[in-house]
């Protein structure tokens, strides 16, 4: 459909090559033998521009639960505002049709961008430095734990329980090739029962020479804040690394960047500081350490230098890290990461400033500490956790099963979740609510008359 | 191209001096000049052992990076650390500010398997050539 | 009479250019002004509480990060004019080798924003997402219909994370058989991260020399095939724009000795609706629907990069797969017992699956060969127009692109390949890949793409005709370049030696760069 060549175009084309056909210019290159015979019957046959609409229109209307209405779902993916700026900046094709910035003459809207963006990211972690940008939150800690192996030298990662599950699950793939045979090299750290937080004296006992990183969540996936302090001294005594993982940036508008209370490789996942939450992704992976870890670091890595002419410029650096310089021995395989993501997270980052941040962050608050006490004094529900917690938290229900749960807050077009039952059993009819700051009073009022009557 | 008669060379471009059972070790000039301008080096660190041609440093320019191996086996004791700062040393004065570490060596036999200058010059010679 | 003038080779360089929009734009921390808003957040008359009243002090910020404060205006006056200076596909040629950076449909974008699609969260229940899982289930059968494979999983976030994606499973089937290997074959003409993702998964890489017509041969990989062989993985057509002829031969080797054939598919554009990657042996294959599938490259991503494979490698594919059940409805499946695991969080960048999802239904399966057979023209065209202007290194038939090298302009005129694509830039391209595939010095990898009109190709040969005249007429013009850009050539190397990777309060915008 979107080739532009006329038949006549075609013909004048290969006369010019010298040969009959395109077929014939296949037959050239391939050997005839391998060309297919076709069979392409699960892929439908060509649509017009109306009907394709349609069709597509059609597909996402049976997205039902698409949050159109209030959604107090969170565990990773949280639908805060997005300043309608932010699509028009990143629809403009001078951003979103360009490729990796190779070229930096032509590329300096992009680069410029992306020094900005590493900026804004070590601000929010409270690093030196931070990089142009990695697949998502998960993938970004496993890297970093890996990142956190090439460092210390040492091969073990312990990794908090109340870590999310799914990041979990990613830096155990991660690191499944790196150990020797019948080797466990990820070990997982409980939580305490009461505050939902990573168990300290556990950590303390398992920790020792071999450990490369300790892996927490900040805030952990029951919506607790992690004292990161002392998880940081025990780390750090025994000469391990602390990585955290932040699932709900919006949290480091209030909560102390991380770096700033001890973590050695701050990631977190940037989604709700800009982009919706489109099924899981795309999202962005924040990553950043200090300056003298910076060449261990994944990813790609934008600086500042002069042009030929003394001006200020933009170029991708430390390429050396890189696979397309190191190949084997290079600090991770990232070619193409988010670039546009991470634009807009920077768009939506000037467009809040500090201030906005931080009131996005107070009210997300605010909305969830309310919440909370209304739902735990309905009949049928409790409180789980008691620890600190920021925009999320985990709520009981002592007679109607979770599932039944969902689908009646579904009927009434609420979304909360996710259950954690899925990850954990002995938390088996429990549901995560999180909120944030486009929600207000009648939206939380529908979902407290909801749970009132569905979890009766 | 110079290659200073007082040191020993390696085929793989490492020069060494030899002194009290210390060796000091680099870049040579040619190699520098291969590699290009150079932007970052990973050293050892002072107390590693090394056999002989192990890698044992990553020197790196704009568009290579380059594995340089233990000229002679032993125990580093001084690393270079004025190159974290000033990469640019390696190529400007390679034999000079460009050295890279210094090892105490194990094996001081070793010594008489490098090239001498006039030697490692007619290797460079035929590399040119080739 | 009149005195000789000074030759002002700038004069001379910027006729008949194109001349690049050029405000002056500080970093946006300069703009910053204490106090100034975009975006309110807070309900007029709302007050906020103190973050005391839930958090432990030590817990709280004490200083708030530094983000830029401006007004709505000021921001996105930053953002476009930040804008202006990138070039894009949407404003001309691009013909970046092995990137294929074909057209990006802007249907593509509407369907992604629609509210269902954008606004859909990845915990909602299944009942509630069946239009996101059947397009994703559709996707997957109608990209292991185009490969050749029995199954597909989306999840991987771009090409790299595919190769990775795919080595694991690769190991998860050597262990399977009792021996999970130690080496991956690799031809020299593979892409980098070919080599960094099998060192990521603990694979040891073994180069194999490409054969003297730019091939990889069945006889060379047979004398490093071992049983401590994971994988063979292969680029085809290769990154010289050739077709693996002998990939039926190697596989038959590598099988013989109980490896396995990775693909990289980057290339597909070149084989798509033709050649079955799944029927010439390949086992497993990343895609990168960010080059074949069009979605939009966005500057560095995001991508997506699916992997399909065989019957045999499907119970090792990460979680959680998505089923159809009897009743039509589709549900995710976490419980494999075989699976490598995850490689990401939720379930890939659904984002782009809508697009390329799209870009399927308008080029149908009927169209599938056009894709193929235009890129494969386009590219055969533009180097018959080229002639014998630039020294070409391996012969053969090229498929979707082609590799030249400055070989003959250096020895003639003493311009190299940096100069020529430099020069592009000020003629209105964007330049083909330059120095790679490394095994070609001076490498020049043009990839025109299915979606260019034969008059851009026309037009994109003279421009590269005026260069070879002006690297004979006046070298130094190509030295220079470009000169019709906002900012002249950057320096690399300085930015590796004096990192400044962030922006610091006291930054001025000008000669502060150290
Ligand atoms: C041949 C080849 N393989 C792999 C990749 C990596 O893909 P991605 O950038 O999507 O990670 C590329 C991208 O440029 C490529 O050209």
């Amino acid at each position: 459909m979107y080739t532009p060549h006329t038949d006549e175009d075609i013909r004048r084309m290969l006369e010019r090559i010298g040969v009959g056909s395109v077929d014939e210019l296949f037959a050239r290159a391939v050997p005839g033998e391998m060309l297919t015979s076709g069979g392409f019957e699960d892929v439908p046959e060509a649509m017009d521009l109306a009907s394709l609409i349609k069709t597509m229109r059609a597909l996402s209307d049976r997205n039902t639960a698409s949050c159109i209405g209030s959604c107090f779902a969170g565990g990773g993916a949280y639908a805060h505002l997005v300043h309608p700026a932010v699509d028009q900046i990143i629809s403009r094709s001078e951003f979103l049709t360009a490729y990796t910035p190779y070229q930096a003459e032509v590329s300096q809207g992009t680069l410029q961008a992306v020094f900005e963006f590493q900026t804004m990211v070590a601000e929010l972690l409270g690093t030196q430095v931070a990089n142009a940008s990695m697949y998502d939150g998960a993938s970004a800690a496993a890297e970093a734990a890996l990142m956190a192996r090439r460092v210390t030298k040492r091969n073990k990662v312990l990794v908090s329980e109340a870590l999310h599950p799914e990041y979990r699950h990613v830096i155990r793939t991660y690191l499944a090739g790196l150990a020797p045979e019948g080797v466990e090299e990820v070990l997982t750290i409980g939580y305490a029962k009461d505050t939902g937080a990573t168990d300290t004296v556990a950590l303390a006992g398992r920790l020792g020479d071999d450990v490369a990183a300790v892996v927490v969540g900040y805030p952990n996936v029951f919506g607790v804040v992690e004292d990161l302090t002392s998880i940081a001294k025990a780390a750090h005594d025994a000469g391990a690394l602390l990585v955290t993982a932040t699932a709900e940036p919006v949290s480091l508008g209030i909560l102390e960047a991380p770096a700033v209370l001890g973590a050695d490789i701050p990631t977190a996942e940037g989604q709700a500081l800009g982009l919706p939450v489109s099924f899981g992704g795309p999202g962005v992976g924040l990553f950043g350490c200090s300056k003298k870890k910076a060449r261990h670091m994944p990813g790609r890595l934008v600086g500042r230098t002069v042009d030929t002419r003394g001006k200020n410029g933009y170029v991708l650096t430390l390429a050396m890290r890189e696979q397309h310089i190191r190949r084997e021995r290079a600090t991770s395989n990232i070619c193409t990461n988010q670039g546009l993501c991470a634009l807009a997270v920077t768009v939506h980052l000037s467009l809040l400033g500090p201030e906005g941040l931080r009131e996005q962050a107070l009210m997300s608050a605010a909305n969830a500490h309310a919440l909370r006490e209304r739902i735990a004094a309905l009949d049928g529900f409790e409180d789980v956790f008691d620890g600190p917690f920021f925009n999320e938290f985990a709520i009981r229900s002592k007679r109607v099963p979770v599932a039944d749960l969902i689908e009646g807050l579904a009927e009434r077009r609420l979304l909360a979740g996710p259950a954690l039952g899925r990850w954990y059993p002995e938390l088996a009819n429990v549901l995560l609510v999180s909120t944030t700051e486009c929600l207000c009073t009648q939206d939380m009022d529908a979902l407290v008359a909801a749970l009132r009557e569905v979890g009766r | 191209m110079d290659f200073p008669n007082d040191l020993k060379y390696t085929k793989t471009h490492e020069w060494v001096k030899t002194e009290d059972g210390v060796a000091t070790c680099g870049l040579t000039a040619f190699a520098a000049e291969q590699i290009g301008d150079v932007v970052q080096l990973e050293l050892p660190e002072e107390g590693q052992t090394f056999k002989l041609d192990e890698p044992i440093a990553v020197v790196e320019s704009s568009k290579a990076s380059e594995e340089i191996f233990a000229p002679l086996s032993g125990t580093v004791v001084a690393s270079n650390m004025d190159l974290e700062g000033e990469p640019e040393k390696v190529n400007e004065s390679p034999y000079g500010d460009g050295w890279m570490f210094k090892m105490e060596m194990s094996d001081e036999s070793e010594v008489s398997g490098l090239l001498d200058a006039d030697a490692y010059a007619k290797h460079v010679a035929e590399l040119k050539e080739g | 009479m009149s005195e000789k003038k000074p030759v002002d080779t700038r004069h001379r360089a910027v006729r008949d250019v194109v001349r690049h929009v050029s405000f002056d734009e500080p970093a946006v921390f300069e703009k910053s002004v204490p106090g100034r808003r975009g975006t309110r957040i807070t309900p007029p008359g709302r007050s906020l509480p103190d973050p005391g009243a839930w958090l432990p002090e030590a817990m709280i910020r004490k200083s708030p990060p530094g983000l830029p404060e401006l007004s709505e205006n000021e921001a996105v006056r930053h953002w476009v004019r930040l804008s202006s200076w990138n070039f894009c596909i949407d404003h001309g040629f691009y013909p970046l080798g092995s990137c294929t950076m074909k057209y990006n449909p802007k249907v593509n974008e509407a369907a992604a924003r629609m509210e269902g699609m954008a606004r859909l969260h990845p915990y909602a229940p299944e009942s509630g997402a069946q239009g996101a899982l059947e397009l994703m289930w559709s996707l997957e059968r109608a990209l292991a219909c185009i490969c050749g494979f029995d199954a597909f999983t989306l999840q991987p976030a771009a090409g790299a994370q595919g190769e990775l994606t795919a080595l694991m499973m690769i190991r998860a089937h050597h262990r399977a058989q009792g021996n999970p290997r130690s080496k991956v074959l690799i031809p020299d003409t593979a892409h980098g991260t070919n080599p960094a993702s099998a060192a990521l998964n603990g694979y040891r890489s073994v180069a194999v020399e490409s054969g003297e017509q730019g091939i990889l041969l069945a006889g060379d990989v047979a004398k490093v095939m071992d049983e401590e062989v994971a994988a063979v993985m292969i680029t085809n057509p290769n990154t010289l724009g050739l077709f693996e002829r002998e990939i039926r031969q190697v596989a038959r080797v590598v099988h013989e000795k109980g490896g396995l054939v990775f693909g990289d598919g980057a290339n597909l554009n070149a084989l798509m609706g033709r050649v079955k990657p799944g029927e010439v042996g390949i086992d497993v294959m990343q895609l990168n629907l960010h080059k074949t599938f069009s979605t939009p490259h966005g500057g560095g991503g995001p991508g997506s990069g699916p992997v399909g494979c065989v019957e045999k490698l499907t119970p090792y594919l990460p979680v959680p797969r998505i089923v159809r059940d009897e009743d039509g409805s589709f549900h995710l499946d976490e419980k494999m017992p075989g699976t490598i695991g995850r490689v990401r969080s939720f379930y890939g960048n659904f984002g782009m699956l809508v697009r390329a999802w799209t870009y399927i239904l308008a080029v149908g399966r009927s169209g599938l060969g056009d894709v193929s057979g235009m890129s494969v023209l386009n590219a055969n065209y533009l180097m018959t127009l080229l002639g014998g202007l630039f020294h070409r290194p391996y012969d053969g038939t090229p498929m979707h692109e082609f590799v030249l090298t400055d070989k003959k302009l250096k020895k003639e005129t003493g311009v190299q390949t940096m100069d020529v694509a430099k020069r592009l830039l000020d003629l209105g391209y964007h330049p083909p890949t330059v120095y790679f595939p490394l095994v070609v010095q001076g490498a020049l990898m043009i990839e025109p793409t299915e979606t260019e009109t034969p008059e851009t190709l026309e037009a994109f040969a003279g421009a590269l005709e005026r260069i070879v005249r002006e690297a004979g007429e006046d070298p130094e013009v190509l030295h220079e370049a470009p000169h019709a850009t906002r900012l002249g050539r950057l320096d690399d190397t300085l930015a590796a030696r004096r990192p400044v990777l962030r922006w610091t309060p006291g930054d001025e915008e000008d000669g502060n760069a150290s």
